[in-house]
């Protein structure tokens, strides 16, 4: 069966991307191509090519046999699932109650007036971001998610020094 | 099937398990205001305007979802559900650009229909003017997001009665949309066959005809059950 991919593969990166196929192929297989996996089939997309494009959803909604509104409903629905490419860095700013306290809204701003709005990606692809109700991390806050690691009590000078760091104008 | 008892404003009605309170009110001549149910699809519970209370329940609840039960005992007309209905025609006015004089559903739209016979003659909060599109791409209709109350009529029939699921709604909350397929304009969709019922059920102007002006909307609901009916009954009723 022919999968299609997001973009024209180069010759180097052919292999690579066909072993994505075959994963995904794989997993939807595993759920016996049922509709009902859909949200376990995005899921393995996106963590295969970091975001889904219209081509990635036309061919799930194929194979799952759905039809296509219901897949990108679904997959604009949930926050996880993200149909743009990622930045190179992403930030992930706690909005819990005791974050919010301790003035997560500063960091939010900081990140928002350097790089992109909440749930987007700086047009130059370098930061993306983001917020989060709550990580359990409260007595760290106000926190942010860095990269995949929880950074506590930031103020917006340091968001501010970190953004120069990674060179974002 | 077990009938069960119950009673709607003070009426001594009955059911059939299984039946909602909306249901069998309507049956019974107690009309409960809505906007998202329309006979012959699914209920969903979106618009809220049909919520009841019931005695022994702190919560309101959306009647076209509740079943009856026996001995319930049910008022849908209350001064506080009243108020509340109210607030609800008020939000889904300000959510969206709703202004009635240039609407192609003027005079006939069930949104402007159920604020005046509801009383809500004025909205109190600040209208969101989200900057919304018009998609005209279809040859015989067009959809207005800015007139879409995402009451999901169109999705339902579309998936249940034509079979073709070409509508679904995308994001969540405020930012809600109508879709067609994977969000292309409407004209290139594939699987749209331009049956025109989602038109036909829409309760406001954002499904319409092409070349209608203010006011000129008019709407079929019989269509559907006669659709429905020479289904499941195999009759054919004009």
């Amino acid at each position: 069966m022919a999968t299609t991919t997001p973009s024209k593969p180069s010759k180097a990166a052919d292999t690579a991307r066909d072993n994505r196929a075959k994963l995904l192929e794989r997993a939807m297989s595993r759920h016996s191509y049922s509709g009902d996996a859909l949200i376990e089939v995005l899921h393995t997309a996106q963590e295969l090519y970091g975001f889904l494009t219209p081509d990635l959803l036309k061919s799930i909604a194929r194979k799952l046999r759905l039809p296509p509104s219901r897949v990108l409903g679904v997959a604009t629905f949930y926050h996880f699932f993200s149909l743009e490419p990622k930045g190179e860095h992403s930030y992930i700013v706690c909005l819990g109650t005791a974050c919010y306290v301790k003035g997560a809204l500063g960091l939010l701003e900081t990140l928002e007036r350097r790089c992109a709005k909440a749930g987007r990606t700086s047009p130059d692809g370098k930061v993306s971001v983001n917020s989060a109700r709550c990580i359990g991390a409260c007595g760290l806050a106000p926190a942010v998610i860095r990269d995949g690691e929880i950074v506590g009590r930031l103020t917006p000078r340091q968001v501010t020094e970190d953004l120069d760091r990674i060179g974002v104008k | 099937m077990s009938v069960k008892t119950l009673t709607i404003d003070g009426k001594m009605v009955t059911g059939i398990a299984g039946e909602t309170i909306f249901n069998v009110a309507w049956n019974s001549g107690v009309r409960i205001p809505r906007l998202c149910h329309v006979g012959g699809v699914s209920d969903v519970g979106a618009c809220r305007l049909c919520l009841v209370e019931i005695e022994g329940q702190k919560k309101l609840m959306a009647s076209c979802m509740t079943n009856v039960e026996e001995g319930m005992v049910v008022r849908t007309n209350t001064e506080r559900l009243q108020s509340h209905r109210r607030l609800i025609l008020e939000l889904l006015f300000a959510e969206r650009n709703h202004i009635c004089a240039v609407c192609v559903m003027n005079g006939q739209c069930e949104l402007q229909d159920m604020a005046e016979e509801l009383g809500m003659d004025h909205v109190r909060m600040r209208y969101l003017f989200p900057k919304l599109e018009v998609d005209t791409s279809h040859e015989r209709f067009g959809l207005d997001h800015n007139r879409c109350i995402l009451c999901t009529r169109c999705v339902r029939v579309c998936d249940e009665v034509e079979g073709a699921h070409t509508w679904d709604l995308k994001g969540r909350g405020v930012n809600s949309l109508i879709i067609a397929d994977l969000g292309e304009p409407w004209g290139q969709s594939d699987t749209c066959t331009s049956c025109g019922k989602c038109v036909q059920v829409c309760p406001t102007g954002a499904l319409f005809s092409k070349g209608r002006t203010v006011g000129e909307m008019r709407k079929d609901r019989r269509f559907l059950k006669y659709i429905v009916t020479a289904r499941e009954k195999h009759q054919w009723i004009r």
